[in-house]
């Protein structure tokens, strides 16, 4: 990826004019590849194991709810005084007795924590982990003066020994096995009695790291939050490091991002209960330290032992705060990095996240953070070159949405960087000529073209469908398939969609439009054919109308322009927005005629739920989300509404291949889930007497263009392996409403995924 | 404190492996005197605990070294100390670092064996913060919230013990226990 993007202006692309991106993709791909065999496993048993846990640890939470938004205005509240906080809490923390120093950037604070360790002729500093430490690289400084720095969180500790960086936010060696912890040890070690359990290899690491604790000058730590009231620092940890660090060493230095700083020390309270049930699963971490130092402890000399511990005399304890800037007051003043400092890094999107699961932070991260949240720090701390070698890797699944303790909408973060990326790093060279009349965007000339192929889908498939035969046979021929993953990156071991010769809305037009009169109808109901409805699959469209003129729906399918959805997913915020637009002005007539809207396709629904707030004025978005509904969650509130069931098809009866009908396998769309749709499809099936298995997996893969490109081809079918686990032998119907996910199924299970109104609605 | 209050408490830690003895001050020495090990160093009850302990007849037996050096704390099996207030909801003992080595003691071991006064019970978590804002804007306090022994699962699989105790036991002081002991 390039280096020298600059926000915003355009820059001189060093690239071979006649490969685009060639070397980049295949690079990045090769380097997935690598990660998916050599850390894969590992990060995705951890990782899984965290988010199950997350799921289960908030279900016994009375309130989880309200909790979040709790956390959520103590952090918007926080932010806004910032600099007041700042003032505050310089003032407390030296009436304590300790210092303050307010850091610009890395080498500033760097220089400062030198002058510490100087100043006490520190010769080891022992060390809690902290990602605000990573971030400055303290300990390359200190090393550079001959101080020895040891981290005493033992998978950090297992990543110094192995020179390796954390891949992580919250368990920094997720991505190391037992069995490669065993080797590194009997490495490094040479013990008589290699460790070789969790057991042994804890207590091995327990003694090597109490004796370097023991004897160590300076104690370094992070510090979850910060109370500016009265100087108190929150520390959670589990294995009792924090603790010991702060109480073996007569001087404390402790980093933190400004953004750390609360008001009181009470605004702790909510985050002490989300914040190990978002990260791990547990409900509280072992030890949530509240120090308000110089902390009162004794300071153990374990030179003099026979000393007593605590000889009545005072300690000569020095405390140091380091509030690092680096970029973030900046962030502040920025409209979408704002919601970054919100962050409590928690590591729940890095676990939600069907990425992440796979290949883990080496893959999904900068400089220092990984993960969901890590485009919007490296965007604001690293820079925009930093963020764009993996914000791709955000497929816009939204999952982490929900899973975030503070509400941060991270996939938006995630497309307004990927904007600002596309803008700054265009590429003047590119033959855009050729494909202005496909792909007519919004956005500066220049952009990379298999984005805007993809930004432009709704254009591409109308041009399709169109050309129908032609276009279809076009898709198969192999040397153009070579050309398209060469050009634009469409990885050519995918099927691409086949178009319609004959539309959805040229359907309904044909067969004479509504078919139930307006005076026998029960609602009125205008059925949005979303490009993949109207152009590709036209049977979900088709079933959808049947299902609703069964429940006494006057259905209406006029022609309504692409959602947005393709050119957000490719950061093209401006074409998105412009498409929100066109579509709330072909809607209004119908909401005005008190119509209720019905999406087929869950991404679509979503975008109008979500994304368009960003879009519409307040008024126009509250009215459209409130009139749109689900497909499913449409019939299942017909039904609640005492429609007759016995209009749609329920199970068929009998033995042998009929009798599978009844069973059904559910992969629910992740948006869907995230818009918390996805369980009417469940409702409504088990209504209607089905028997349905739903799958447990966060999303497909596929999301969108995501699986398409040829980058990522790997990395997406290995995402879907947990799909392939669950439904891969199942004699069930396997049904997926969203087209990314039938397309996916339909690769990995060869199963051709119906849409669940497809199973529901009466036969043709 | 009300009878759901001990009873979610010691729920909580029982759910978390850790072992409880409940009955009157007066039998605090013996409760510790069963639950710690050999050898064991403590913090005297009023200077670790709160001021309440003050007045309180519980005391701990003879042989725990409540006046330890640094030797003494570094072989010693068990550490005692009071805690100044529990979290019934998760089962969280309140530590207060003090200029006795309550931290130390209760931290650098491999059993902590802390007392309780059921009185010094609270719900939840936001009274726990209730609790310490005051005492951390005007005293400038310390605490630890510890539940549970320490923990890690780095190494392939839960451990406990990974820097701090590997167990912990709870005294809990009952001032109407009409003194039956272990429960």
């Amino acid at each position: 990826m390039s280096s020298d993007a600059d926000p915003g202006a355009g820059t001189e692309d060093a690239r071979p004019a006649e490969a685009p991106g060639d070397l980049d993709r295949e690079a990045k791909a090769d380097r997935i590849r690598e990660l998916l065999a050599t850390e894969g496993d590992a990060v995705a048993a951890n990782t899984r194991g965290f988010n199950e846990g997350r799921y289960e640890s908030t279900a016994r939470l009375d309130g989880y709810e309200a909790l979040k938004d709790e956390a959520r205005a103590i952090k918007e509240d926080a932010i806004e005084r910032l600099p007041a906080l700042i003032d505050e809490v310089t003032e407390t923390v030296e009436a304590n007795g300790g210092t303050v120093y307010l850091a610009d950037d890395a080498a500033d604070a760097n220089r400062y924590i030198r002058e510490v360790a100087a100043e006490r002729g520190a010769e080891r500093a022992v060390k809690s982990k902290s990602m605000t430490s990573e971030e400055i690289e303290v300990n390359d400084a200190l090393a550079d003066d001959g101080v020895e720095v040891v981290e005493t969180d033992l998978g950090e500790w297992v990543l110094q020994l192995a020179e390796e960086e954390p891949s992580h936010i919250v368990a920094p060696a997720i991505h190391k096995s037992r069995e490669a912890i065993a080797e590194l040890f009997a490495e490094r070690f040479d013990p008589d009695d290699p460790p070789e359990t969790a057991e042994e290899l804890t207590m091995f690491a327990r003694e090597r790291l109490g004796e370097l604790i023991e004897d160590a000058d300076l104690g370094m730590t992070g510090a979850n939050f910060v109370a500016a009231d009265s100087g108190t620092m929150l520390l959670v940890t589990s294995e009792g490091n924090a603790r010991k660090t702060v109480t073996a060493t007569d001087t404390h230095v402790a980093v933190a991002g400004v953004e750390k700083l609360v008001p009181t020390v009470e605004d702790f309270s909510p985050f002490v209960e989300l914040i190990g049930r978002s990260g791990t699963g547990q409900d509280v971490t072992s030890y949530i330290s509240t120090l308000t130092p110089p902390v009162d402890s004794p300071v153990p000399d374990f030179a003099a032992d026979e000393g007593p511990l605590a000889d009545g005399s005072e300690s000569d304890r020095e405390f140091h705060l380091v509030l690092i800037d680096n970029g973030r007051l900046a962030m502040r003043d920025d409209e979408t990095l704002r919601e970054t400092l919100y962050c409590i890094r928690c590591s729940a999107c890095s676990n939600a996240c069907g990425n992440f699961q796979s290949v883990g932070g080496h893959a999904f991260g900068g400089e220092t953070y990984s993960g969901g949240i890590a485009t919007g720090w490296e965007a604001g701390i690293e820079g925009l070159d930093t963020a764009a070698e993996f914000n791709d890797l955000c497929t816009g699944c939204s999952r982490c949405v929900p899973a975030c303790p503070v509400g941060i909408d991270i996939p938006w973060i995630n497309t307004a960087v990927r904007d600002r990326i596309n803008r700054g790093e265009a590429d003047p060279s590119q033959l855009d000529w050729a494909f202005e009349e496909l792909v007519p965007d919004e956005e500066p000339g220049g952009l990379d073209l298999g984005t805007r192929l993809v930004g432009n889908y709704a254009t591409l498939a109308k041009w399709g469908h169109k050309t129908a035969p032609l276009a279809n046979r076009l898709a198969d021929v192999g040397p153009l398939r070579a050309v398209a993953e060469r050009v634009a990156g469409i990885d050519r071991r995918r099927d691409l969609p086949a178009f319609a010769r004959e539309s959805l809305v040229e359907w309904f037009e044909a067969r004479g439009g509504p078919a139930v009169p307006a005076d026998e109808a029960t609602r009125e109901a205008v059925v949005y054919p979303d490009t993949a409805t109207n152009y590709v699959d036209v049977a979900r469209g088709k079933a959808t109308v049947r299902a609703l003129e069964a429940l006494g729906v006057r259905v209406l399918v006029p022609d309504l322009p692409g959602s947005g959805r393709p050119p957000l997913s490719q950061g093209m915020v401006a074409t998105a927005e412009a498409a929100a637009e066109d579509v709330y002005a072909g809607l209004a007539p119908h909401l005005d005629a008190g119509r209720d809207v019905v999406v087929i396709e869950p991404s679509d629904l979503a975008t109008f739920r979500r994304e368009y707030e960003r879009f519409l004025p307040t008024d126009s978005h509250e009215r459209l989300a409130a009139a749109s509904y689900d497909a499913m969650e449409y019939v299942f509130g017909l039904l609640e509404n005492g429609a007759d069931p016995a209009a749609l098809r329920a199970p068929s009866e009998g033995t042998g291949p009929v009798a599978s009908g009844r069973r059904i396998a559910y992969h629910p769309h992740c948006q869907a889930r995230t818009v918390e749709v996805g369980e009417y499809a469940t409702a409504t099936f088990e209504r209607l007497g089905y028997d349905v298995l739903v799958s447990d997996t966060e999303c497909c893969g596929m999301a969108g263009s995501f699986g398409y490109k040829t980058d990522y081809y790997e990395l997406s079918v290995d995402v879907g392996e947990p799909l392939v686990e669950q439904f891969g032998d199942t004699d069930r119907t396997v049904v997926a409403p969203g087209t990314s996910c039938t397309e996916q199924l339909d690769a990995l299970l060869e199963a051709s995924p119906l849409h669940p109104i497809e199973v529901i609605a009466p036969r043709e | 404190m009300s009878l759901a209050d001990t009873s979610t408490f010691t729920g909580r830690l029982d759910d978390l492996g850790v072992a409880v003895s409940a009955g009157p001050p007066a039998e605090c020495a013996a409760m510790v005197e069963a639950a710690a090990g050999e050898p064991a160093v403590g913090v005297p009850l009023d200077r670790s605990g709160p001021a309440a302990f003050a007045d309180s007849p519980a005391t701990l037996p003879e042989r725990i070294e409540t006046e330890p050096t640094t030797a003494d704390l570094r072989g010693a099996h068990t550490g005692v100390t009071a805690a100044s207030l529990g979290v019934a909801e998760y089962g969280s003992v309140a530590l207060e670092a003090d200029a006795a080595g309550t931290e130390p003691v209760s931290l650098f071991v491999d059993r902590h064996v802390v007392v309780l006064r059921e009185a010094d019970l609270v719900p939840d978590m936001p009274d726990a913060f209730e609790w310490l804002g005051p005492r951390a804007r005007d005293e400038s306090v310390d605490v630890v919230f510890a539940t549970g022994p320490s923990a890690t699962a780095d190494m392939g699989g839960l451990v406990h013990g990974a820097h701090g105790p590997k167990e912990v036991h709870v005294v809990l002081l009952r001032e109407d226990d009409p003194g039956e002991g272990e429960r």
